[in-house]
């Protein structure tokens, strides 16, 4: 029988395998960021252990860094010191770090792929969910916790279990002004935010094919919010073409091509579930809840938990809707929002921002209304300017933010306030994500340049 | 890591599902270096409800969580592991756990046990009958028991193995450096590197 996709990747990183244990997998590449790796070193340095392959990890600052002023030092004592720690142990234990300034700086998960050091095949960790959206190259990457970062710190290795393997199949052809961020939303809801669990999702079909690396990297991104520690896509043309002169691009391309062209579920493989979704009726999706699975096509309304049999769905409804301060009945497109954000390593990537200054230029925004844009990565940032991006976005009434993770997960000053609604391009729209009592629904970047302008759910076909 | 052989303790019923990492500790919580003291940012959005579990003098000195389906889902943050344990609870119960959440868990040493959703039914009404009822959880013979009910719940071996001994995960894998070894030394030359730094 043949195999998949993953199970390839997999068995090609087999260190060691035994009954009744994890398989010890090799791990090609770490990503490190300053929030879960603190005390991975401190582990380290207790048990007077190094790092065993500096040359194989890569760190940045992302979570916690201020998005303005960001060559002062950093206001919030705690924040400043979590960031000096990174750095500390970035020199002490000889791995290569962008720090704030750095033209590398960024979201860790924008940085990884424009250095070109996300390639197919390989096996990708970080202590942070959304190292899935490497997966978009043909790689198996997975989030994971404090101590396993240590754990591949010291040994480059982790045991890990074998994951079942589930295939999504998106046949069809997206209608203008529905994208990637819509496909992923629509297949949480379709599966719910644990329907991922114990999976690795390989999304395959013609509307996967047709989306760019970016689009690719939106729909992997979000596998976690369909419970699943990865999702990849088989590498093709687009995929290599990106890579190809990217600093890190292999110096033997066609060697390593040759290799990647290998990289396909072949014909003959199983999958423990398929899931198949319809490209052609796929409308522009947001989220009315508290978690991912709870979206919905904008042109609908906000549902009556009472229609709801399965009970714990139903509770959970409710509590959505009274955190959310919402009406059951209440079309979508009649929220108005007080805040929009363009960003996050789901929608922070040039294409993002090509997609959304091209439905605000020339426009204003809403009365009342903040926009913040903060681009993935310094590199994006630099790119959008050279595009005159920052100036249609300044014209508009936007902020033009530096790099980070931002009001996505509202760890640094970049937070919403109690009770205020955004529309963002982000990941997670949990309560109290964006900041404490706040309030999300998660969008694409067209439905949340086309909200900026009407300040109520919108997408560019509404203007 | 310290031994986790049996524990027993009383419960505290949190009746809600999708309970997400941003609920267990939200970000601002995250930006200690050390892996003491994140208590008090656990469930912080709700413990300024006197109504809030937590908050209920009957449930003060509970152990063992028992929660709604989907515990744990959304973020890597192993901090949410650290704030359950910091508050003090030994062990979590719930129907279904996200991967992440539960692959931290296990390494940390914080039990988490899968029920049945009837099971987990079935404890709630046992503990909110009587807050002061006693939940063994028990590796070694892998059961729940309360009341004079047990419950058996799957956990593969090794994970039970490496729990029941306290071991140190890595230095487990450091006993097979010779097969890392000649995993590298077999590994394709076009395998990026991040050193040197190439622009």
């Amino acid at each position: 029988m043949g195999k998949t996709l993953a199970e390839k990747i997999w068995d090609d990183h087999i260190v060691r395998s035994a009954q009744g244990e994890p398989d010890l997998l090799y791990i090609d590449l770490q990503l490190v960021h300053e929030v879960t790796s603190a005390q991975a070193f401190d582990g380290l340095r207790l048990a007077g252990r190094k790092v065993r392959r500096p040359d194989l990890t890569i760190a940045t600052e992302d979570h916690n860094t201020p998005t303005i002023d960001i060559l002062k030092p950093i206001a919030d004592p705690v924040s400043r010191l979590q960031i000096e720690t990174l750095r500390n142990n970035a020199k002490e234990f000889g791995i290569r770090i962008h720090s704030l300034g750095d033209a590398d700086q960024g979201v860790v998960h924008v940085v990884g792929p424009q250095l070109g050091i996300t390639q197919p095949g390989m096996t990708i960790v970080c202590g942070d969910s959304h190292t899935s959206t490497h997966g978009a190259f043909g790689a198996i990457a997975f989030g994971i916790g404090t101590s396993e970062v240590e754990h591949v710190l010291a040994t480059q290795t982790l045991p890990s279990s074998r994951p079942k393997m589930m295939a999504i199949n998106v046949e069809g052809k997206l209608k203008t002004g529905v994208t990637a961020k819509d496909i992923i939303l629509a297949i949480i809801a379709q599966i719910g935010t644990g329907g991922g669990q114990g999976y690795i999702i390989e999304y395959r079909g013609s509307a996967i094919r047709d989306l760019s690396m970016e689009g690719r990297m939106t729909v992997c991104n979000m596998s976690i919010e369909a419970g699943a520690r990865a999702g990849l896509i088989a590498p093709d043309q687009k995929t290599f073409d990106y890579i190809k002169g990217k600093p890190h691009a292999p110096e033997d391309f066609p060697v390593a091509q040759s290799y990647w062209e290998t990289l396909f579920s072949d014909s003959d493989s199983k999958f423990d579930l398929e899931i198949t979704l319809n490209a052609d009726v796929l409308e522009p999706f947001v989220t009315w809840g508290t978690n991912p699975g709870q979206g919905l096509p904008l042109n609908g309304s906000v549902p009556n938990p009472a229609d709801i049999k399965d009970s714990e769905e139903r509770g959970a409804a409710e509590r959505a809707l009274e955190y959310m301060g919402l009406t059951a009945g209440t079309p979508l497109k009649k929220i108005a929002i007080d805040t929009v954000f363009l960003g996050s390593c789901t929608n922070g990537r040039i294409e993002d921002l090509r997609a959304a200054a091209s439905v605000v230029e020339g426009k204003k925004i809403a009365p009342k209304l903040r926009m913040l844009v903060v681009p993935g990565s310094e590199r994006v940032r630099q790119q959008a300017m050279k595009e005159g991006l920052d100036k249609v976005f300044l014209d508009f009434g936007a902020e033009w933010r530096n790099a980070g993770c931002s009001m996505c997960l509202g760890m640094n000053p970049d937070q919403l306030a109690v009770g205020e609604r955004a529309a963002s391009t982000s990941n997670r729209n949990f309560e109290g994500r964006q900041g404490k009592g706040g309030r999300t629904h998660l969008v694409s970047p067209l439905v949340a340049a086309a909200t900026a302008i009407r300040g109520t759910l919108s997408s560019p076909a509404d203007l | 890591m310290e031994k986790f052989i049996s524990h027993t303790g009383t419960g505290v019923p949190l009746r809600r599902s999708n309970v997400d990492t941003d609920q267990i500790i939200p970000a601002v919580y995250l930006k200690r270096v050390t892996r003491s003291g994140f208590e008090d940012g656990l469930f912080a959005a709700w413990r300024n409800d006197p109504e809030f579990v937590l908050n209920q003098v009957q449930y003060k000195s509970g152990t063992v969580l028992v929660a709604g389906p989907e515990f744990g889902t959304g973020s890597s943050r192993e901090h949410a592991v650290w704030a359950l344990q910091n508050y003090g609870f030994k062990v979590v119960i719930s129907s279904r756990f996200a991967d992440i959440f539960r692959g931290n868990s296990l390494k940390g040493g914080l039990l988490t046990v899968i029920l049945p959703q009837a099971a987990v039914e079935a404890i709630w009404l046992a503990i909110e009958a009587d807050p002061t009822t006693e939940i063994k959880v028990d590796l070694d013979s892998r059961t729940v028991s309360y009341n004079g009910v047990s419950v058996a719940f799957e956990l593969d071996d090794y994970t039970r193995w490496r729990l029941m001994e306290g071991l140190d995960d890595i230095g487990l894998t450091l006993k097979q450096t010779d097969s890392i070894d000649a995993f590298e030394a077999k590994r394709a030359s076009y395998k990026p590197k991040t050193l040197p730094i190439r622009i």
